[in-house]
């Protein structure tokens, strides 16, 4: 940001010295040659006008960078956030900067060397020297970004940290699905896609002849992440591509069908600090959908917590577990469980409220169940 | 004609023999016609036509999101049930609407219209031979490319409307019809359109290099070409390479959509049912279409490049600067073309290291660009430069292709592009790099050779003015879609109000379509011109811009095989402007160095003994006339 500003004041000075010291001969030429005749008409005034577009160019430019850059996000809530956007914000300025300087000189020229009746353009064919110079200053300067490009890059797509929290983050048509490993075994189940069942509570497919799955938890409508702990985001998607993006954080991955990818990151703002930061006690981080998937693409909004471990973990435990949800939809389901490991399922089985002919079957290990999911 | 009946050779054109060398019929002159300029004007046209229909549904849908939820019941007649009841914009079509916009301008705007038009008219013209090396494929690569037009035309009628899923139409989105409804009929008449376009292109592509490598005329040496036909044999070589790797990747969908096989499709579960799919990647797609559409940009770019050297010379009246330099970039740049494709898809999941060899080379693009533009803006120091509006747009090329192009550094960093990827600042980049430049270059190219097509001039000022009203307008459109686009808003949404961090900027938004909605009004400033000077535009002189290159000796309006006579030989290179010595400040390629003895370079003095020699080759024109 410090650099842009330097350079939008560079750049402030150099056109008001620019401005003045040709003011005077802009002047001086349309008074002397008037009557001169350009093999098109209106060569003197397109000429100006380059000069005019350059002015009120730059000064546009300032000052509507000035005027939106209350828009734009707040500082990065994440760690490489932070590191991506001091990088994006160098590169930018250096890229300003050198559109800036180019842009000036294409339009001054084009002003300064316009016809004139008599003068003959100096014929200046090559010169190897000016040529290799402007091939190498941006082969070095390409060079200082792609090796800070790079080691950002690395860094970021490295492995996650082995203490990250792991969350599944699943794409369908239209929003997001959530999956924790759970309180018991923190572990992520096996899914598999042909088991993906809307009508059963089971819209993630999960494979419940993985006991690691049995507690695992699901939420629609937030994702909850822990505060300054890495979180390793599991992506897949079930009917098409998605991408999760979370503005906030500089997160971004594509989801995609049968090809599982990854992103971790480190929050380190919670949503709290954020609101109380930004003044806004409405504040949310929020994730939406960057690769075009159909009719709802815009509207897959989903909420990010981020909170500190202990309100985690007691928001994980006020969730039912999946098993749970199947069980109390569809108690039958309890057959296409492994025998070896329906008396543990059972116990995720829901109170026998649920007035249905199966309850005699549950009953036995319903309080336990309660327990474990309350 | 005289001279085209007496010397016509039966075994050339076989429908002139049936009609023995009779004036040819309304169907082989305008319709069906195998002649090179006949052909790039039906390009010209048919690209002008989609132009306005694509840049027309950019204003739509930029209503939609200048004013969320306007009321846009004043186009129920032509868009029908896409307006709903309440008037607002279907999201379906929304979606179609951009996957339109930018299949036509991309494929049959900037593809066909500008490259086939100008690659087509100028090639001859400017190597100096009677036509294209094989007329009909000529006239059949148009015609494949009107089918193509005609199944994409037919396809915006459709119940269930166009294709729908982006102009990369990436699958399982575009491969099943579950998904969309853009996906159903819409989809398939895409993928056959493009196929047929790809035909098109291939055959193009095939006659300008051929043309270019066997028909030039005695004298014009490959260092003596302009920089036109460079880049436009540079840009039929990338075409030629990458466009059959787009045909097998649309076949590849084709057989995914209907024949149920799962090169694209894996372990889906859509609509309530689990599909039998297993083992396809959606990735693979990606890379195919990618393989295509990186070279694309090119494809679009490097002619609009070309015809700039070109105008920028002539008009600043001063030899191009670096002129191998020129060639050695553009050779370069389309080099590179082919191997930067992935950072389209650096956040696809792509193996990390894949995208940090895709940075570095994509990072060195910015080397030839730069020397272009380094180049361009020595060739107007000290020069004398006339402000036609051809050159105007040629300039406005240079600096939006130096505005768009810098973006390109910080999107080609797959760091910064985790942030950036399919957001506003994607959509500013390359409108202003591909789209408007290109687009420049189109108008830069109409303005400069529209004396040579119609034999008549347009009308100066009125360019000018459609100049500087396009140039303001493109600046203000796509400038503030950077800021848009580090704000983090996505590509491709309906809406924005549906999230927090996308709710501010609704009045930049609104400054946004506001200036598209003038700058599409403006062109019609330039369709008037056009259209009006065509028929009724002064008649132009023989050799208006004062230009070296060989077009401007053939006859005013050139008939069929372009030179009445022997065709002219070439003796130097086409930017002998200014040259010290010399009377005038342009000497044409056809006039030897024997008769400027004045202005000679002591190199050029030592190639006159060689003149002779030369003049008695004769390769490719063995009848000496227009036959």
């Amino acid at each position: 940001m410090i650099y842009f500003l330097g350079f939008l004041t560079l750049v402030f000075l150099v056109m008001a010295i620019v401005v003045i010291a040709r003011m005077q001969s802009v002047l001086k030429g349309v008074q002397t040659d008037t009557e001169q005749d350009a093999p098109v008409p209106n060569n003197k005034i397109n000429g100006a006008m380059w000069i005019v577009f350059l002015v009120l160019g730059t000064i546009g430019s300032v000052w509507s960078y000035h005027a939106v850059k209350d828009g734009f996000l707040p500082e990065a809530s994440s760690i490489h956030g932070r590191r991506t956007d001091e990088l994006f914000w160098f590169s930018m300025s250096l890229m300003c900067i050198a559109a800036f300087l180019v842009n000036f000189l294409l339009f001054f020229f084009s002003w300064k060397y316009q016809y004139r009746k008599g003068y003959k353009a100096t014929f200046y064919a090559d010169n190897h020297k000016l040529e290799i110079i402007w091939t190498a200053v941006p082969a070095v300067v390409m060079a200082i970004l792609v090796v800070t490009g790079y080691s950002a890059w690395t860094d970021i797509m490295s492995d996650a940290p082995a203490n990250a929290q792991v969350v599944e983050m699943m794409g369908k048509q239209f929003g997001w699905h959530a999956r924790y490993g759970g309180s018991e075994d923190n572990k992520l189940g096996n899914y598999n896609y042909k088991l993906c069942d809307d009508n059963n509570q089971n819209p993630m497919g999960i494979d419940f002849s993985d006991e690691a799955s049995f507690d695992d938890v699901m939420s629609t409508a937030e994702l909850h992440v822990i505060k300054d702990r890495p979180v390793s985001l599991k992506i897949r998607a079930r009917d098409v591509l998605h991408s999760v993006f979370i503005p906030h954080m500089r997160v971004k991955m594509d989801a995609v069908p049968g090809m599982p990818t990854k992103f971790w990151f480190t929050p380190d703002k919670s949503t709290d600090e954020m609101r109380a930061e930004l003044g806004n006690p409405k504040f949310d981080y929020e994730i939406a959908c960057t690769e075009v998937c159909g009719r709802g693409h815009f509207s897959m909004r989903l909420r990010l917590i981020v909170e500190d471990e202990a309100s985690f973990k007691k928001w994980q435990s006020e969730q039912p577990t999946i098993l749970a949800n199947v069980l109390q939809t569809k108690p039958d389901y309890i057959t296409r469980i492994p025998e070896n490991l329906r008396a543990k399922a059972m116990k995720y089985a829901p109170a026998p409220a649920a007035a249905d002919s199966t309850t005699a079957q549950t009953a036995g290990t319903a309080t336990a169940a309660g327990a474990s999911f309350r | 004609m005289s001279v085209v009946e007496s010397n016509v050779m039966p075994d050339v054109h076989v429908h002139e023999v049936h009609e023995h060398h009779e004036e040819p019929n309304f169907w082989s002159k305008y319709i069906f016609s195998e002649d090179h300029k006949t052909i790039a004007k039906q390009y010209m046209i048919t690209g002008i036509f989609w132009a306005i229909i694509g840049v027309a549904m950019s204003v739509v849908f930029r209503l939609q999101l200048g004013f969320p939820g306007i009321n846009l019941s004043w186009l129920k007649p032509v868009l029908g049930k896409w307006i709903t009841e309440t008037g607002t914009l279907d999201p379906n079509f929304y979606l179609a609407l951009v996957t339109m916009h930018g299949t036509i301008m991309v494929f049959f705007v900037l593809t066909a219209g500008l490259s086939g038009t100008f690659s087509n008219f100028l090639i001859p013209l400017q190597v100096g031979a009677r036509d294209m090396a094989s007329g009909f494929l000529n006239m059949l690569a148009f015609w494949f490319f009107m089918l193509s037009s005609v199944l994409m035309f037919v396809s915006l009628f459709l119940e269930t409307g166009p294709a729908a899923g982006g102009w990369v139409v990436y699958p399982p989105l575009s491969a099943l019809p579950q998904a969309h409804m853009g996906s159903e009929m819409g989809m398939t008449l895409w993928l056959l359109s493009m196929a047929f376009f790809i035909i098109s292109s291939l055959l193009g592509g095939i006659n300008y290099i051929t043309t270019v490598v066997n028909l030039r005329t005695r004298g014009m040496t490959f260092s003596r070409l302009p920089l036109t036909i460079w880049a436009f044999f540079i840009t039929a070589i990338l075409g030629l390479i990458s466009f059959p790797v787009l045909f097998s990747a649309a076949l590849l969908l084709i057989f995914d959509r209907h024949f149920g096989t799962s090169f694209y499709l894996s372990e889906i579960y859509i609509n309530g049912e689990a599909l039998p799919n297993m083992g396809g990647s959606p990735i693979l797609f990606q890379h195919l279409f990618w393989f295509l559409g990186h070279p694309e940009v090119y494809i679009v770019l490097l002619p609009a490049l070309g015809m700039t050297s070109e105008i920028i010379a002539t008009n600043a009246r001063k030899p191009i600067f670096g002129y191998r330099a020129m060639i050695a970039s553009l050779m370069g740049i389309a080099f590179l073309a082919f191997i930067v494709w992935a950072h389209h898809m650096f956040v696809t999941g792509m193996n990390p290291f894949l995208g940090s060899i895709f940075m570095f080379l994509t990072l060195i693009i910015a080397v030839p660009s730069a020397v272009k533009g380094f180049n361009y803006i020595t060739t107007l120091w000290r020069g004398n430069i006339i402000f036609t509006p051809a050159m105007l747009f040629s300039i406005g090329l240079v600096s939006l292709f130096i505005s768009g192009g810098v973006t390109g550094i910080i999107l080609g960093n797959s760091a910064l592009d985790i942030q950036l990827h399919d957001t506003y600042f994607v959509v500013a980049h390359f409108h202003i790099v591909m789209g408007a430049a290109s687009a420049f270059g189109f108008f830069a190219g109409i303005y400069h050779w529209f004396p040579k097509m119609f034999g008549r001039m347009m009308n100066n000022t009125l360019g000018q003015i459609h100049y500087w009203c396009t140039f303001i307008g493109v600046y203000l459109i796509f400038f503030p879609m950077h800021y848009i686009g580090i704000a983090g808003f996505p590509r491709r949404y309906y809406q924005f109000t549906t999230y927090d961090f996308a709710s501010s900027y609704t009045n930049l938004n609104m400054f946004v379509t506001v200036a598209a909605v003038l700058t599409f009004a403006s062109q019609f400033i330039f369709l008037w011109n056009f259209f009006y000077s065509m028929f009724k535009g002064k008649t132009a002189p023989a050799n208006p811009w004062g230009s070296n290159t060989l077009e401007w000796t053939t006859p005013l309006v050139p008939g069929h095989g372009n030179w009445v006579g022997e065709i002219p030989a070439v003796y130097r290179w086409p930017y002998d402007y200014s040259k010290p010595g010399a009377a005038q400040d342009f000497i044409p390629q056809t006039v030897p160095f024997s008769q400027t003895p004045e202005s000679n370079l002591p190199h050029e003095t030592a190639q006159i003994a060689e003149e002779k020699e030369m003049l008695d080759i004769n390769l490719n024109d063995q009848f000496r006339a227009a036959h």
